[in-house]
């Protein structure tokens, strides 16, 4: 019976959390006749992919053709050239063409495109050139609790509860209670599909702690990325560059012997292919390695988040040639199949990401104890022989 | 108007790329169904290597 309830209890969840993926389609609510709907899709889908400094929920007109925007402000906290200046990002007033000028501490700030800018002395507008470009605004060092950062935080709150809680059931008994039971099965996943094949049966248990909190991390906020809440966190270079370093740092830390003199001075080769070999082997290691990593998490979501917002966007833009009805059906069936697709992606993208980790990890600590002496080549051919024979 | 040529160069490829890996592991999955899993693994991670050298190409040619 308990158990009846409790599954009751995670299906009523899932759905609250499913059903207003579909609602999503609000944030593209358009405006009449202002400018082309092409382009306000355009505009939208670009705002939505970058960082923003405020939690936008969504944004209507009201009947006397006022904007409204509905969420919660977040701090800014940036490093001018006169030391820390703080203050809330409701003062821009959701601007973000550099119209809304800001004074702290006698220097003004203003915010075009989602990046601020301290405006020079004395200037009281800013000047774009020909490329929209401000010519009389520097860029700041930019340390704000902006909607990534929130959203990085609440997971990063979300699994230290979910995790740290999994982890003292196992003090009283054997078997997780509540959602232990759905976390347990993804763990030991991690560690005996991904982990121990591909770190080795010797070293896996140093690296699966930084594996699993990988895998859940890109994970789970993949997944909050397909919630109306329009988080696009794992979309973000700089998140996807600061995971790839993370793991760079770990191969390259934890390289052993046998792993450096693969990359320097290859065995087994001659010796005048040896520098070209290190010059690749190194290219490879610390150029072409975290970077695939970086961009392809970074391209996959990006490109889903795209896919996924033109598709609701279809509504707008075909309105007139399908007829409204029309229109919203086929794009909800649409948006419906492509947020399917993305719940797999999100997944694959995850286990990508921590498998190809685990690999170069394993290839780092991975212990040549065959060597590279002729004799024992040879014998493993005698071997092999011997097996077909 | 380059670019969007480059892209649609860089799909082509990475399209013929894909159905040769994922081709040859249903062949091989058709072969020997109880390896199945492991030719899973390498395809998905054979795929995952050449998704990104293609999106690499991409983003460099935006």
């Amino acid at each position: 019976m308990k158990i009846f309830q409790q599954s009751f209890r995670s299906f009523v969840l899932a759905i609250l959390v499913i059903l207003p993926t579909t609602i999503f389609a609000n944030i593209a609510e358009g405006d009449g006749g202002r400018v082309s709907t092409k382009q306000e899709v355009e505009g939208y889908i670009l705002h939505h992919l970058k960082d923003s400094h405020d939690f936008n929920l969504f944004s209507y007109t009201d009947d006397s053709g006022e904007r409204k925007h509905v969420g919660f402000p977040l701090p800014v906290i940036l490093w001018s050239s006169e030391g820390l200046v703080t203050f809330m990002s409701s003062e821009f007033h959701h601007d973000d063409n550099g119209e809304v000028i800001v004074e702290k501490n006698g220097l003004k700030f203003t915010k075009i495109h989602s990046k601020i800018y301290e405006l020079e002395k004395g200037a009281t507008a800013v000047n774009f050139d020909a490329d929209h470009h401000a010519t009389n605004g520097t860029k700041l060092l930019d340390f704000s609790i902006t909607k990534s950062v929130v959203g990085i935080l609440l997971i990063g709150l979300l699994m230290l509860f979910w995790f740290s809680r999994l982890a003292n059931q196992y003090k009283k008994k054997q078997i997780p209670t509540g959602f232990g039971r759905v976390l347990e099965p993804l763990v030991l996943y991690v560690r005996d599909e991904i982990s121990r094949p591909n770190v080795g049966e010797k070293h896996y248990r140093k690296f699966t702690g930084y594996l699993l909190t990988v895998f859940f991390f890109i994970w789970i906020l993949n997944m909050a990325g397909l919630t109306p809440l329009g988080f696009n966190v794992t979309g973000q270079l700089a998140v996807t560059a600061c995971l790839a370093i993370f793991t760079l740092v770990i191969y390259t830390i934890s390289g052993n012997k046998d792993y450096w003199m693969h990359i320097l001075w290859m065995p087994g080769v001659p010796i005048f292919v040896k520098p070209i070999l290190a010059v690749i082997e190194l290219v490879g290691a610390f150029i072409i390695k975290p970077f695939s990593l970086l961009v392809r998490l970074f391209a996959n979501i990006s490109a889903g988040h795209i896919v996924l917002m033109s598709l609701i966007a279809i509504m707008f833009t075909l309105k007139d040639s399908l007829g409204v009805a029309g229109a919203t059906g086929l794009s909800f069936v649409l948006s419906f199949f492509l947020l399917l697709i993305e719940l797999l992606v999100a997944f694959l993208q995850a286990y990508i990401f921590t498998m190809l980790s685990a690999l170069f990890i394993g290839m780092a600590v991975a212990e040549h104890d065959h060597g590279h002496d002729l004799e024992r080549e040879t014998a493993d051919v005698e071997d092999v022989r011997g097996d077909f024979i | 108007m380059y670019n969007l040529i480059g892209a649609g160069l860089i799909v082509i490829g990475a399209g013929i790329g894909l159905g040769q890996i994922g081709g040859k592991a249903m062949e091989g999955i058709a072969r020997q169904p109880e390896a199945a899993g492991k030719i899973q693994t390498a395809m998905i991670i054979v795929a995952a290597l050449l998704e990104g050298l293609a999106f690499g190409a991409l983003f460099l040619g935006k």
